[in-house]
This record gives C-alpha cells, sequence and structure tokens, in this order.
C-alpha cells in the first residue's frame, strides 16, 4: 500500500439516514429509506445487497451528496476527492476518453493515466468519443474517470448490471486489482450476490421499501484468498439470511 | 447537380420575365450583372457591402452573446424566467420599425443607435432559442460535474455549453438572415452609407437595376459567409456525432 495521505483526510464513512422520504404525484409522503444506520473504515469495501427498487439508488445519491433532503448525517471525505461510478457510464458525448478522464483529474500524471487506462484494457480507445464504444467499454471508462481523481471514497451503483457474465467477470478482477493497490474506501451498491461476496470486506443486507439494514456480515478472509468453495458457502449464507427475512 | 440545374432555371425564368416586363420594372440578369461590375470598378460596391457587413457583425454577435446568457439563466433560474418572460414577450411583438425609429430618437442617429436597434430585435428571438435548450439540459450530467467537483466555468465549458450549441447554432442560423435584413431597414432610416442607403438612393431614382445589383450581391456574400465559415464551425462543434453511414 502506498498510502501517504496527510492527517485529517481520511476516507472513512458513516451513514445515518434516519429517515428519506419523497412526495409522490398523489401528494402521500413515501417513505424510502428508514434507520440506515453502518459505517465503513479507511480502505474498506462495502456492499449494500438488496432485493431491485428497494432504495439503493436513493441511498447512494444521499451518501454521494447529492440529494440533502434527507434526515440524519453523513460523514465523508472532503469535496474532490470522491469518485462515483454512476448506473449508466454518463460519460460526455462530445469529448473523448482520454478527455472525458482528464477533465474531473486535470492534475493526473500522464504516466499514472497509461497506467489506468492499462489495466481497464482502454489503450487503443483513447482518442474514440463515447457515442463510438459498447456499452462495456463505456462502464469502463466511468471506472477509468472514477479511479483517476484518486479518490478517499468510491461509490459504485450496480457498475456491472446488465452485461454479459464473462465481461462481468473481467471487470470485477480489474476493479477487485484497483481497490487493492489504493487506500480508497469503497462502498458498492449492488442485486448480485455473487459481485458482493467477491469484492467486498462487508455485505449489507438491505430490506424491502422502507430499506433499512437487516444484518451486517463481515467477511474474515481476504477477497484474493477466498476459493470458489468458500464463496459459494458465503454466498448461500447471504441467500438464505435474505430468504429467511423476507419470509 | 440539381441544386445547379435549379439555380440555372431561376436565371432562365427571371430573364423571360425580364422580356415581357421590360427593362424599366425588371431588368434581366445580363444588366444587372453588367452594373454589378460597373459598381465593383469604382469600389462602390466593396465600401457600401463592407460596411453593411461590419454592421450585421457587430448586431449579431451582440444579440448572440446577450441573447444565450440570458437564456440560459431563464432556462436554469425559475425566478428569472418568471421575471423576464413578461418582456420577452414584449419585445418579441414589438415591429422592428418603432425599435429602429425609437432608437434613432433616443440615441440620436448614431452608429450606435443603429447596430443596437438591430441587436435588440434579433435579441428576443435568441432567448427563446436558448432558453428551450437550456430546459432540456440533461440533469444526470449536472449531478456528474457536481460529484466530481468541477469547478463552475469548467462545468459550463464542458457540461453546459455542448449540450446547447444545436440551439445556438439554429439562433445562428436564422439570427444572420434577419440580422442583415434589419440592418438595411436601419440604413435605409438613418444612416449615409451601407447598402440599405444605396437601395433607398436607387428607390428615389426608380433605379431597378441597381437595387438587385446589390440586392443580389449581399445575398451572395451571406450564402459564402453561411457556407465557409457557419457550416464549418458546426461540423467541427457536432464532429462527436456518429455520422449516419
Amino acid at each position: 500500500m502506498n498510502d501517504a495521505r496527510p492527517v485529517g483526510e481520511s476516507g472513512r464513512l458513516e451513514v445515518r439516514i434516519a429517515r428519506k422520504a419523497f412526495t409522490a404525484a398523489s401528494g402521500e409522503r413515501l417513505e424510502v429509506l428508514h434507520d440506515v444506520v453502518f459505517s465503513l473504515g479507511q480502505s474498506e469495501v462495502g456492499a449494500l445487497v438488496g432485493p431491485s427498487g428497494c432504495g439503493k439508488t436513493t441511498m447512494l445519491r444521499v451518501i454521494a451528496g447529492l440529494d440533502s433532503d434527507f434526515e440524519g448525517a453523513i460523514v465523508r471525505p472532503p469535496t474532490g476527492r470522491l469518485g462515483m461510478v454512476f448506473q449508466e457510464p454518463r460519460l460526455l458525448p462530445w469529448r473523448t476518453v482520454e478527455d472525458n478522464v482528464r477533465l474531473v483529474a486535470p492534475d493526473i500524471a500522464e504516466a499514472a493515466l497509461t497506467a489506468l487506462f492499462e489495466v481497464l484494457e482502454l489503450t487503443a480507445h483513447r482518442a474514440h468519443y463515447p457515442g463510438e464504444l459498447s456499452l462495456g467499454l463505456a462502464r469502463r471508462v466511468a471506472l477509468a474517470r472514477a479511479f483517476a481523481v484518486d479518490p478517499l471514497l468510491l461509490l459504485l451503483d450496480e457498475p456491472f448490471v446488465s452485461l454479459d457474465e464473462a465481461l462481468a467477470a473481467r471487470l470485477r478482477e480489474q476493479l477487485a486489482a484497483l481497490v487493492d493497490t489504493r487506500a480508497m474506501t469503497t462502498l458498492l451498491v449492488t442485486h448480485d450476490l455473487e459481485e458482493a461476496v467477491r469484492l467486498a470486506d462487508r455485505v449489507f443486507l438491505l430490506s424491502p421499501r422502507p430499506a433499512g439494514i437487516l444484518a451486517e456480515i463481515a467477511l474474515a478472509t481476504p477477497r484474493r484468498a477466498r476459493s470458489e468453495a468458500e464463496i459459494a458457502g458465503l454466498m448461500a449464507d447471504v441467500a438464505n439470511r435474505l430468504n429467511g427475512r423476507q419470509s | 447537380m440539381q441544386r445547379l440545374v435549379s439555380l440555372i432555371l431561376f436565371v432562365v425564368v427571371w430573364w423571360i420575365a425580364a422580356l415581357f416586363a421590360g427593362p424599366q420594372m425588371l431588368p434581366g440578369p445580363e444588366r444587372v450583372l453588367g452594373v454589378i461590375i460597373a459598381q465593383t470598378r469604382t469600389g462602390d460596391l466593396f465600401f457600401q457591402v463592407g460596411v453593411t457587413l461590419l454592421r450585421v457583425f457587430f448586431a449579431f454577435t451582440l444579440a448572440m452573446v446577450a441573447g444565450t446568457m440570458i437564456g440560459l439563466l431563464m432556462g436554469r433560474v425559475k425566478l428569472a424566467d418568471r421575471i423576464g418572460d413578461p418582456w420577452l414577450i414584449v419585445l418579441l411583438n414589438l415591429p422592428a420599425l418603432v425599435i429602429i425609429v425609437l432608437a434613432f430618437i433616443w440615441g440620436g442617429l448614431t452608429e450606435i443607435a443603429g447596430v443596437l436597434a438591430v441587436a435588440i430585435n434579433k435579441l428576443p428571438n435568441t432567448v427563446v432559442t436558448v432558453r428551450e435548450g437550456a430546459r432540456a439540459l440533461d440533469p444526470s450530467l449536472d449531478e456528474m460535474a457536481q460529484v466530481f467537483a468541477l469547478p463552475r466555468w469548467k462545468a459550463l465549458r464542458h457540461v453546459v455549453l455542448p449540450q446547447l450549441a444545436p440551439y445556438v447554432a439554429a439562433a445562428a442560423r436564422s439570427g444572420l438572415s434577419l440580422v442583415w435584413k434589419i440592418v438595411l431597414i436601419v440604413e435605409l432610416l438613418g444612416r449615409p452609407n451601407g447598402v440599405g442607403f444605396e437601395i433607398g438612393v436607387a428607390f428615389q431614382l426608380f433605379d431597378v437595376t441597381l437595387i438587385l445589383a446589390y440586392a443580389l450581391t449581399f445575398v451572395v456574400v451571406i450564402l459564402l459567409i453561411e457556407t465557409l465559415l457557419v457550416q464549418p464551425i458546426e461540423r467541427r462543434a457536432s464532429r462527436w456525432r456518429i455520422r449516419a453511414a
């Protein structure tokens, strides 16, 4: 690890959302999040797992500071040290791949950028425009952009959804490689148990709406050392807990 | 190819019509061309067209810059839209002639009054078009800029303005033709030179040949600007779009 951050610039994330509600078109208040309390230490990888539509994206938006209309408090690293991968790539179509990344990280060293494109297998696409990329490539550019700012906190919203399994597995590998070489706290939102179990140090299981935390599972074995059998076992365990609570 | 045929057809129709109408009412193409060449030799044509072009340039730039800023503000800030909208409706419906006459009365028969009058005529049109564009801005890209803490001017330049570009281009296209038509009226009413002034003189002398000579020359100049300047800029601005095969 090459952690050379000044004291006080911590990647620690503390989330305490007492309540988050929307006003529906009918005027009625819809509660989306209820008592979501958890924290991640420096360099930890957390995964939020829950059924589709339970409010995961809302939660991530609150944590990212995009939505301040909630009851509670979030402790996160200072602005500018946040990297985020949205569910859609959200690239600027009128800027090349390289310019999209450089725009958010103007001070990035040439070597660091080259290395990043190398890891994500984007070297051949630096001069391409997003409209010329497949979804899988665009997702990788979004990952590169998030990593380029050298974030203290990395937020990922279902980054590999709707990709075929082989590609998702490769990208998961690339993500794990990047996370391991840097000291950043990572929060991953997913509905894919395998993704959570392969990547995370801690898995948070979410209930259906209004979403709250059902259980927290700490994965003791480092992600590199997890065997296939262990991963299968963990997945079964998580699935059991989810189903147990739901029935 | 079809364009060329169409153009030749236009000249032929003109020529036949001139035969029937007589040179007093409608001089033929060859007469108009003769006057264009004669006026070019004396240098008169270049001077008058140049003066008019300068006025078009200043009025157009002023209207586009101010109109884009106001339109962006009104499209993004609800309060600005509510306050600005009635003004916009008044301005949109004020006849060009009224604005020009008032500008000359209040500002005197000066260059500044003339250029301002033209710019004010074009302004509401630009504001309306750019406001539409500002309302259609993609909020998901705004969020991206916010999360990555892009400085304000950077977000404006790289995220907002490229989205507005097609709207600004549309306003510029319709603007160029509108502005030069109004500049001619301004010159007719209150300037001592320019294409509009010359056409005014020709009107008093009933010199249809001279009127057509100046009008056609200016149409050609505007077409050249459109082809050599506006279109390349548009192509460059949209080079990221995938071209249809």
